[in-house]
């Protein structure tokens, strides 16, 4: 099943690839990883979505801990937890599609960020089905290059009935 | 009062840091760490620190003959004192060369310390000459590792170097020191204490879980202890025994948990396993309660996982908490330090009763006792170890290679104290017996160091003799020469029907007494079943220089008792 691992770490020299390492070690990819500071000055996030099972999840996370640069793991994926995406979708466009290209966007609550006389370029942030979604429905125009950022999560706080 | 300007204007020596060469800081840090010996070898990128090193003679520099030996020779010291092992090497090719020892110490979580030079900074990436990224390489078979960028970091870098080598679960830590900064001036400063944010072994066990752990230990019919090559690197064989006593418990150890528990005790069953005692598989199969101690539950012992010890509730120690519940699922994990949950076990078990489960434990061991066959005229390899042990008393220092003559060293010495069997566990080097060997002599020079190897083996670090030459180290250098891999022969002798591929290997093995000789070695060569005993004799007298004994012994000796891979270890071919 899909996990995503939220990773805090100090970003010394080699950590990333120590992280990563311990997944490819195992025979196991990453689907994505989004690497960021994070709240505290000197640290850095990497959230990590990950397909793979439960036994040997568990047993990355608990290396991961034994990393010298890591600070702390969780594995969000048993706590309620958010999570975004942003992607970048760059759409052949034309005078004719922009009207429909635009209220695609709108439905999907994304943003036009560039244009040019035959692309527009759309933002979209959310979930990862959302996104998914909304470049299905880009994909009839002609799609020229995507760029995602993949997840990033924090652990939900409030717990109270949805 | 005194009028400040007519004080003279000296530097106050004190308070200002000595400016010195990122190679001097280097080896003052070293110093300061308790660091005695280095095994190395020189080379362009190192050649300032070789030179730096020339003024420091309290830092004892052991030449080796290839890098592999030198790693293997800082793990071997490291086994037998404890302290972690120090290795220099220079940049690309030196690098590269460490890569097995390194992996080998990283299996059997040893402390090791490999200082690689590099090429200088502002080549590094450019494909320069003798350039290799040894931190990546290395990176899946360490425990840390650094590039040094400035000379002042030194102090900061060794001293977490020896930290994270030496303690939490050991292992090897790669320094990578870049030319330039090693020839760079800074000042030295040093600051007491380290510590490492991201670093915080579990040392102390949980009060409740242990107390659970000794209800669980009272209550049982048929509890064992199951101790590993943590036992061994914690120190804490006085503490294990003290639970067995305590407890009336059985003692069963891995093959680097050797030592840990006297083997001549009533309460021991010598090592479980592939290779184990009868009795030790057996005793872990009918066991209600496995007290693992410092051990991982490895494929070598469990054999096949479905079938291994179904009866019992699993207590495990150790100070990894990513070796618990990793291969077998615990009933009660136990994060910490062996030192510290012990001593807490022990006091809280009171009372057991074990009467009937230590009859049947003397019925396991009086019913299937190691034992071998021998052949008129043929030496038995076995009895090639008996006789060492004999006349060693079972306390030498015993060192082995990787291969059949590891394993009858391990069934056959008998041990009696830790840190006195020193082999190649979770990696399996050939190679490794005689420059661990070195190793081992330098950090303990008053043992009697005994290396058993095999024909093959013995060739692949056979260079490190003279090594061990040079330095007169009266090593007892033991060949189990059976003309085969041996140990792959066993195999293809039971499983492939006899086919003995590319294992024969008498045609073309050197006259190793000859070979022994060309060193400046003693050599010594025994051919017949009663000469076995005045050679070892012979070689015991000698003090300034290694002997280096050919048994011919009988080719077709095979590891027995034996649990074949992927089977039960329920069920052994004996
Ligand atoms: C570096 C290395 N290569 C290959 C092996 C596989 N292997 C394990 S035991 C063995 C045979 C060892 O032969 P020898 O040294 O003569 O010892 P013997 O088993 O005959 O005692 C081999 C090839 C290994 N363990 N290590
Ligand atoms: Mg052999």
């Amino acid at each position: 099943m899909k996990h995503t691992l939220s990773v805090l770490f100090e970003n010394e020299f080699n950590a990333i690839p120590r992280i990563v390492g311990l997944f490819s070690g195992r025979g196991y990819s990453i689907d994505s990883i989004s690497i960021g500071a994070a709240e505290e000055a000197g640290l850095t996030r990497a959230t990590i979505t990950t397909i793979g099972e439960e036994q040997v999840i568990e047993q990355i996370a608990k290396q991961l801990n034994k990393l010298v640069d890591v600070i702390k793991v969780v594995d969000l994926t048993f706590e309620p937890f958010v999570e975004r995406e942003l992607a970048l979708v760059k759409v052949h466009s034309t005078p004719a599609t922009r009207p429909e290209i635009v209220q695609i966007v709108d439905i999907f609550r994304a943003k036009i960020i560039d244009i040019s006389t035959k692309t527009m370029t759309v933002e979209i942030t959310g979930k990862e089905d959302k996104v998914d979604a909304a470049i299905g429905m880009l994909r009839p125009f002609g799609i020229r290059e995507i760029a995602r950022t993949g997840a990033v999560a924090l652990k939900r706080e409030f717990q109270g009935q949805a | 009062m005194q009028n400040r300007q007519s004080v003279p204007s000296k530097p106050k020596t004190k308070s200002e840091p000595e400016i010195l060469t990122g190679s001097d800081i280097l080896i003052r840090a070293l110093l300061e760490e308790g660091a005695d010996t280095v095994f190395g070898y020189p080379g362009g990128s190192v050649i300032g620190l070789y030179d730096t090193l020339v003024r420091h003679p309290k830092l004892r520099h052991v030449l080796v003959r290839h890098e592999q030996g030198a790693t293997h020779a800082a793990d071997g010291y490291a086994r037998a004192t404890g302290k972690p092992g120090v290795v220099f090497v220079t940049s690309g090719p030196g690098a590269t060369n460490t890569v097995t020892g390194i992996a080998n110490a990283y299996m059997d979580s040893i402390p090791i310390i490999v200082f690689t030079g590099q090429v200088a900074s502002t080549m590094i990436g450019n494909d320069a000459f003798q350039e290799a990224d040894i931190i990546g390489i290395t990176r899946p078979i360490t425990k840390h590792s650094y590039l040094v960028k400035k000379a002042e970091h030194l102090p900061r870098v060794v001293q977490e170097a020896f930290l994270l080598a030496s303690t939490g679960r050991p292992g090897p830590v790669l320094v990578d020191l870049p030319k330039d900064v090693l020839a760079s001036k800074a000042p030295y400063i040093r600051k007491e204490g380290v510590a490492i944010r991201g670093y915080n072994p579990t040392y102390e066990g949980h009060t409740q879980q242990i107390a659970k752990a000794a209800k669980l230990i009272m209550e049982a019919k048929r509890p064992l202890v199951y101790a590993g090559g943590g036992v061994t690197l914690a120190d804490g064989s006085d503490d294990l025994r003290a639970l067995a006593m305590q407890g009336r418990i059985p003692v069963t150890t891995t093959l680097l948990g050797l030592g840990v528990f006297p083997e001549d005790h009533p309460l021991s069953l010598g090592m479980l396993g592939m290779h184990g005692t009868y009795a030790a598989n057996m005793a872990i199969t009918e066991c209600d309660v496995v007290i693992a101690v410092g051990a991982r539950f490895d494929d070598r012992v469990t054999g096949r996982l479905d079938a291994f010890s179904r009866e019992s509730k699993k207590i495990h120690i150790d100070i990894d908490p990513a070796c618990i519940a990793k291969n077998v699922p615990v009933d009660v994990p136990i994060v910490g330090h062996i030192k510290n949950v012990l001593p807490i076990l022990v006091s809280m078990v009171k009372k057991t009763d074990t009467a009937e489960w230590l009859g049947r434990i003397e019925e396991l061991k009086k019913g299937h006792p190691l034992k071998y066959t021998t052949k008129p005229d043929l030496i038995a390899p076995q009895h090639v170890v008996e006789t060492f042990a004999d006349l060693t008393k079972h306390e030498a220092l015993v060192v082995t290679d990787v291969g059949q003559n590891q394993m009858w060293a391990a069934q056959f010495y008998k041990f009696k104290n830790p840190r006195s069997f020193l082999s190649s566990g979770g990696l399996g080097t050939m190679g490794f017996g005689l420059p661990a060997a070195i190793g081992a002599a330098f950090g303990r020079p008053e043992a009697t160091v005994v290396c058993f190897t095999g024909d093959g083996g013995f060739q692949m670090n056979v260079q490190e003799l003279a090594t061990a030459v040079k330095n007169r180290l009266p090593l007892k250098i033991a060949i189990l020469n059976n003309g085969y891999l041996g140990m792959v022969r066993q195999w293809q002798e039971l499983f492939f029907e006899k086919r003995y591929s590319q294992t024969y290997i008498q045609e073309g093995n050197p006259d190793f007494v000859r070979l022994a000789e060309a060193y400046g070695a003693v050599g010594i060569r025994v051919v017949r079943p009663e000469d076995v005993a005045p050679a070892v004799r012979q070689a015991l007298e000698v003090k300034d220089r290694p002997v280096v004994m050919d048994f011919i012994v009988d080719p077709e000796q095979k590891v027995m008792p034996m649990v074949p891979a992927g089977a039960s270890i329920m069920n052994m071919m004996e």
